[in-house]
């Protein structure tokens, strides 16, 4: 190595993370700021995050957003992990080819693409069947559901991939019964790879927008939602400080999934 | 014991019951066939061996046993139980598997007692059991330690472990020594082989090491292409092999093909082009004139040396190849018909020089009863 590398590469990093996270810097110092103008700084204050306490609507937006995440998570996760388990351990059986690219193609779906689907399926079922009444919190999850629990399923399948089957074969030699295998062998050994499909879910869910507003109805607005809408009509220091917010919430739980991962991989390759 | 009568085999009783029966099993993956019309009878007590390369079935038929395989054909049998219907949770069988599969979230003495724990016994029986049989396989206070914190040997002793407390009737290892290094696996053979005969459970063992299999199997059944080419104790296999497959799977053999003469009693004339003249071989059965034979002889029955050597069958030839192996050395000798043979001569001397060097001309010799014929 010679000595000009070591600065040039330092010098193509910083700027790679400026490009990136420069705006995002940004917008959480501003969320700081004393001014009510968001382009200009007037010294250090904490008192738009004080307003976002008392702004009912963004926090009803919050905890409806909340509801949603935390039963797309967990939702997702037990469809998911069913699809893996399926995709994985049941070998070759008919309809497979077709099972793992209907779980796959949500991921490279557009979300407008998914999220018309979806409104013009609640509709019509609407019409024919009578459910879902109308267009809310229902609505939102189960579409949110559908795209969730192919990350989860790439998740819990590349785990299960790795693990070897005759683990669940030697609990079934001592005796086991097949559920029993599963709750006692296989749930705990993808256990991690559930939390981190939560995880993973729970933020998809937390951040969408264009989904949602093609499902949503009245008195179910989503966080992102009411945020858009006030964008809209100029953008307040609020909006920053809420921002800052779920930066800090997304950044955290896509960290403690990615750790979750890691550790037991770390583990597994220190045992070996 | 003279005056006695022989002591009888389980195997060569008529009046024994088999404890394992497999009757007829065929098993295909793909269409492809995996085990071919199998049939075997396993005795109670004994250490029997599949042995085979890799892709000849022998995996298959053990995981036939344990219940992971359903058989296209045929029926299974354990203790006067048809077992080919049943689940692997209700067989009377447990397998110690290659991995060991020992779960990795569990402690090494969960693990053991994962079996007990299945049939609901007390806690406390549990405990008891457990620790009797971590002593019995030496890891007394590694009890509390997860399996990754274990050396491969001792990962292998909790697989035993493990596989052995509900007491089965029969205990299935799928290459149980194969992950061991070789130091290690020597002494572990000869560990098996005393924790089996005092537990007294039945062992079936897969493995593709043919040392492995002779010094510890009561008996062993060599396949190859889902079939079983010979059943057989160690000695029956290696010295009077059926068929030319497993004289050349088993040990290294000179085989010479020729055409019979004529037979004097139980010594056959045979005619072999490649060793460039008469050998002679001992046959028990009769052969008729002008059939195909091919005769055979172990290495290490073939004497070598300048002078010709005493035995029924002697040729001459050039030394070709020396390999010192340090116990014996292993010499090529090609001969006027144009076969190389091979002979082995153990070193008895520390330090002597080799009485034969490359290009020298020499002899090898053998008796007719050292050799045997191969009629196919």
């Amino acid at each position: 190595m010679n000595g000009k590398r070591p600065s040039l590469v330092f010098s193509l990093l910083a700027f790679g993370y400026a490009f990136l996270y420069a705006p995002i810097v940004s917008l959480i110092v501003y969320s700081f700021n004393e001014s009510r103008l968001v382009t200009v700084w007037a010294g250090f204050s904490t008192k738009w995050y004080v307003s976002l306490l008392h702004n009912d609507q963004l926090l009803g937006a919050a905890w409806v957003s909340l509801r949603i995440a935390v039963m797309n998570a967990t939702l997702a996760v037990v469809l998911g992990a069913l699809a893996a388990t399926a995709l994985v351990r049941f070998g070759r059986f008919r309809g497979r080819p077709a099972l793992a690219l209907m779980v796959g193609a949500p991921l490279v779906m557009p979300d407008v693409i998914l999220g018309l689907a979806s409104l013009l399926l609640f509709v019509a079922m609407e019409q024919l069947i009578g459910w879902p009444a109308g267009r809310g919190m229902t609505t939102i999850t189960i579409a949110h559901v559908t795209f969730s629990l192919a990350y989860v399923a790439v998740i819990v399948q590349s785990r299960l991939v790795r693990q070897d089957p005759s683990l669940e074969e030697a609990a079934m030699d001592l005796g086991a019964r097949p559920w029993k295998v599963f709750f006692v062998i296989t749930l705990p050994l993808i256990a991690p790879a559930l939390a981190a499909g939560w995880l993973l879910a729970f933020t998809l869910s937390l951040d969408d927008l264009v989904i949602a507003s093609f499902v949503s109805g009245p008195g179910a607005s989503t966080l992102p939602m009411v945020v858009y809408s006030s964008v809209r009509l100029g953008i307040s220091p609020e909006i920053n400080a809420l921002a800052t917010v779920l930066v800090v919430l997304v950044t955290s739980g896509i960290a403690i999934a990615g750790w979750l991962l890691h550790r037991r991989e770390a583990r597994r390759q220190l045992a070996e | 014991m003279t005056g006695s009568a022989p002591r009888l085999e389980a195997w060569q009783d008529p009046a024994a019951a088999p404890l394992v029966a497999i009757k007829g099993v065929s098993k295909s993956f793909d269409r492809q066939a995996a085990v071919s019309d199998v049939s075997l009878a396993i005795y109670p007590g004994e250490f029997f061996s599949l042995l085979g390369a890799s892709g000849c079935g022998k995996t298959t038929l053990l995981r036939l046993l344990a219940g992971f395989e359903r058989p296209d054909q045929g029926r299974l049998l354990i203790a006067g139980q048809d077992v080919t219907e049943l689940p692997p949770y209700q067989r009377p069988v447990n397998m110690m598997f290659q991995s060991y599969a020992l779960f990795p979230h569990l402690s090494v003495a969960d693990n053991v007692g994962f079996g007990l724990r299945q049939e609901g016994l007390p806690r406390r029986d549990i405990r008891v059991r457990v620790a009797e049989m971590l002593d019995m396989v030496k890891l007394g206070s590694f009890a509390q330690r997860k399996p990754d914190q274990l050396s491969g040997g001792q990962r292998q002793r909790v697989a035993l472990a493990r596989s052995l407390i509900k007491h089965p009737k029969l205990l299935l290892l799928d290459e149980p020594l194969a992950a061991l290094d070789r130091k290690l696996r020597e002494h572990t053979q000869f560990e098996l082989v005393n924790i089996q005969e005092r537990v007294g459970i039945t062992f079936i063992m897969v493995t593709h090491d043919q040392e492995e299999a002779m010094t510890m199997s009561t008996r062993m059944a060599v396949m190859n292409e889902g079939r079983i080419r010979q059943i057989g104790t160690p000695v029956e296999i290696y010295e009077f092999p059926a068929n030319r497959f497993v004289a050349g799977f088993i040990g290294a053999v000179n085989q010479f093909e020729g055409r019979a003469l004529a037979q004097a009693g139980d010594v056959l004339q045979v005619y072999a082009e490649s060793a460039g003249t008469e050998l002679r071989v001992h046959v028990p059965q009769a052969v008729v004139a002008g059939s195909p034979v091919v005769v055979a002889v172990r290495p290490e029955k073939v004497r070598l040396g300048r002078e010709p050597p005493p035995g029924d069958n002697r040729l001459q030839g050039t030394v070709e190849e020396i390999a010192y192996l340090g116990d014996v050395s292993v010499y090529h000798l090609r001969v006027a018909g144009g076969a190389l043979i091979e002979a082995q001569l153990t070193n008895h001397t520390r330090g002597a020089a080799p009485p034969l060097t490359w290009g020298d001309r020499a002899w090898v010799g053998w008796n007719a009863d050292d050799a045997f014929a191969l009629v196919e």
